[in-house]
């Protein structure tokens, strides 16, 4: 008798979860699984012509991939921006949350405005600002940089100093979605923590070291991840800012794709290329889980 | 019973409706015959060629052609997106450069028998060099619409401070006047422009130099072959001997400034260049600069340049065909072709549209013209804009000393063998090249 209602309550579960599994299938698992064919075979422009021109290649697209020192080059960059990149927004961002909601801040909602606008500012419209301000010749940063007695920066034309232009851009561009994520999390620290801290005589220092960044440990989890897999993700800006020159010094994992797939159209290429940046991706978020789980 | 007989009722009014919407919908179509032409043109030229087509539709009453304008930028991806999804239009205007890719995704329609057929239209009727960008496989896809080539645009102010009255007509002369250019110049200025982020400069010069780019019908690279060695260290001497800056287009800022400031006083570039030079430069700018065809490597070689532009393509999926060749037929036309110039400011593909008034009072414009009888085609294959490409990143490595010049084109010969592995198994599939052997 029992076994039936529980039949009965299975197939019914069954019957409610099977729309939306089915959609998650249709859309999600089918297609990375024919991204996943297409990335053994050397589909391209002559197959779109006549597809009996694609031939099944095995894993050639990835032999030819990790042998392409332009994929290591490109791997290195974006390594190199979820490495600097991400911690620093990180940073940057939890500064601005806690500025934003200190105690005695006039108008804090205006700064979180001021702060956010960024975000959803359109990226090409700054990327035009940037580029002035960037400018060897023209531009403020180098105008500043003059002020000190510095010699100006190439920032955008030089190969050492490219990645960083686009890391600081990014950063800026990026910071108040997270701050916003922070704001929210500090909101949630119980006011009576930092009362009892303070009625031990702990500083600012201590307050924050021992009740906020505890208190904020699943907030750090989530935006740490999110940042590091958006990181991983470098694409816009190089695109719309260098188009990953010079010399190939801003050229991103997902750049590389996006030129192998819709430029040259090497769409199993393309396609090899992000199973390699996804596998890149669940390893770096395994180890940042398993970091901060240990920490918690 | 009475289930059925309402099942009955209302698949009866079903069909009926159906067969009236139907009959409505050929009524519909007949009473409007008009054909519709969908035409996709781009940049600048997609904006202004709908003021070409009320003729043309008061010639051909039952012709309507609908102009959609499409960003260069975006362009590309559309068109072929368009193929992939059977939603081509009519007729386009394509890239010379892009007819190859899009003849390998047979998308285009040969035009080889109308234009065998036409009275009005013929293959020499066209600029040669340009026309046979359209050729592939012994096919021609596309009519050329406008033209595009690169020359000299220099200070001739400057020019003969330093000087020269004319422009040289060899390389060695033409060093010898930008290193004459360099001296009166000064400290931080140069003689010539060679953005360091333009594939354009170094393939012209190989051109130039005779070297085919891609050998052995175009399945291997050729650039560390003699002829690309000599054209690329001419290239590599312009920024070695400090005539050239190495700076990319973004560097430079604003180029029209920097030529009326002296910073550089030639620069390699294309015919929309002669309408931006007279707006932007100053009035007493005006008439201290002109144009000149491109210097050639040895005397009494003549300079060729690239044979750039956009064609007039038929889509394969096109069902208004003959319609369609119509409108190619009169945009083609030489009196079209002098109007479409009046607006836009491209030049002419039909010859005879270069005897116009409007075009031969115009000295900037006839070193195009004369520049125009020297073009060579790019090699014709859908790869051909990656490996461009590829050549600018190691010129430009090679440039910043980055890489040495032996290394940098060794690199790009094995680039290209790789990138052009499938061309090569494709041919050898179709018998036309021995088996392959790597």
């Amino acid at each position: 008798m029992r076994s039936t209602i529980e039949q009965q309550q299975n197939r019914a579960a069954w019957i409610f979860v099977l729309p939306a599994l089915s959609l998650i299938g249709l859309f999600f698992f089918v297609p990375v699984l024919g991204g996943l064919v297409l990335s053994l075979t050397d589909f391209d422009i002559y197959a779109i012509g006549s597809p009996d021109t694609a031939r099944f290649v095995a894993f050639d697209n990835y032999r030819k991939i990790f042998a392409d020192h332009l994929f290591w080059k490109a791997l290195g960059n974006t390594f190199t921006n979820v490495l600097i990149g991400a911690p620093l927004s990180v940073l940057v961002s939890l500064g601005a949350a806690l500025l934003v909601s200190a105690k005695g801040v006039r108008l804090p909602a205006l700064f979180r405005s001021i702060y956010f606008a960024p975000v959803v500012t359109t990226l090409v419209a700054v990327a035009i600002v940037w580029r002035y301000l960037y400018h060897p010749k023209y531009g403020l940063i180098d105008m500043g940089l003059g002020w000190l007695g510095l010699p100006p920066i190439d920032w955008l034309g030089d190969p050492h100093w490219a990645m960083p232009a686009i890391i600081l851009m990014a950063v800026w561009k990026n910071f108040g979605y997270n701050m916003i994520i922070f704001i929210a999390g500090l909101q949630s620290v119980p006011q009576e923590l930092y009362e009892a801290a303070e009625v031990d005589g702990a500083n600012a220092w201590q307050r924050f070291r021992h009740v906020t960044l505890p208190s904020l440990g699943p907030t750090l989890l989530f935006v740490g991840v999110m940042t590091m897999i958006g990181n991983f993700q470098l694409f816009a800006e190089p695109y719309v800012m260098t188009q990953g020159g010079p010399v190939r010094a801003t050229t991103s994992v997902v750049l590389l794709m996006y030129e192998e797939g819709f430029r040259w159209w090497r769409m199993g290429m393309a396609a090899a290329l992000a199973f390699v940046l996804f596998v890149i991706t669940a390893i770096g978020t395994l180890i940042q889980m398993r970091l901060q789980r240990g920490r918690g | 019973m009475t289930l059925g007989g309402a099942g009955t009722v209302a698949r009866l009014a079903l069909g009926t409706g159906l067969v009236l919407a139907l009959w409505l919908g050929c009524a519909g179509s007949r009473s409007d015959e008009k054909v519709t032409l969908r035409f996709w043109g781009m940049g600048r030229e997609g904006e202004v060629v709908a003021e070409l087509l009320p003729d043309f539709e008061r010639e051909n009453p039952g012709i309507r052609v609908v102009v959609q304008q499409i960003p260069w930028s975006a362009a590309h991806e559309k068109l072929l997106t368009a193929h992939v999804g059977r939603s081509t239009p009519d007729v386009s205007q394509l890239g010379n450069t892009w007819v190859a890719e899009f003849a390998a995704l047979r998308a285009l329609e040969p035009l080889d028998e109308q234009l065998a057929r036409s009275p009005s239209l013929r293959r020499d009727d066209f600029f040669p060099g340009i026309f046979d960008t359209n050729v592939i496989d012994d096919e021609t896809y596309g009519l050329p619409w406008y033209v595009d080539t690169r020359v000299l645009f220099y200070r001739k102010d400057l020019l003969s401070e330093a000087g020269y009255d004319s422009m040289p007509a060899t390389w060695a002369e033409w060093k010898r006047a930008m290193a004459a250019v360099k001296r009166t110049a000064g400290e931080g200025k140069y003689a010539i422009l060679l953005p360091s982020n333009e594939w354009t400069q170094p393939v012209i010069f190989g051109l130039q130099a005779g070297s085919p780019l891609i050998k052995e019908n175009a399945t291997r690279g050729a650039f560390s072959d003699p002829a690309f060695r000599t054209a690329f260290d001419f290239y590599l001497s312009l920024f070695r001997e400090g005539l050239a800056p190495a700076v990319t287009n973004n560097e430079v800022g604003n180029l029209y400034q920097e030529f009326e400031r002296g910073y550089f006083s030639m620069y390699i570039t294309g015919p929309w260049n002669i309408g931006e030079f007279r707006r932007r430069l100053s009035p007493d700018m005006q008439g201290r600069w002109g144009t000149a065809p491109l210097p050639g490597p040895e005397p009494g070689v003549p300079g060729v340049s690239t044979a750039g532009g956009s064609s007039l393509v038929l889509y394969r999926h096109s069902k208004h065909k003959v319609e369609a060749w119509k409108l190619l037929e009169y945009l083609s036309r030489p009196e079209v072709q002098v109007r479409f110039y009046a607006l836009t400011g491209d030049l002419p593909a039909h010859r005879a549209a270069w005897g116009d008034t409007l075009i031969t009072r115009d000295a900037e414009i006839l070193a195009f013209g004369r520049q125009l009888r020297h073009t060579r085609p790019t090699p014709k294959i859908p790869e051909m804009e990656m490996i461009s490409i590829e050549l600018q990143k190691q010129a430009e490595a090679v440039i910043r000393g980055v890489t040495p010049t032996e290394e940098a084109l060794r690199g790009l010969d094995d680039y290209v063998d790789r990138a052009l592995e499938k061309r090569r198994w494709l041919l050898s599939k179709r018998g036309q090249l021995p088996a392959v052997t790597s």
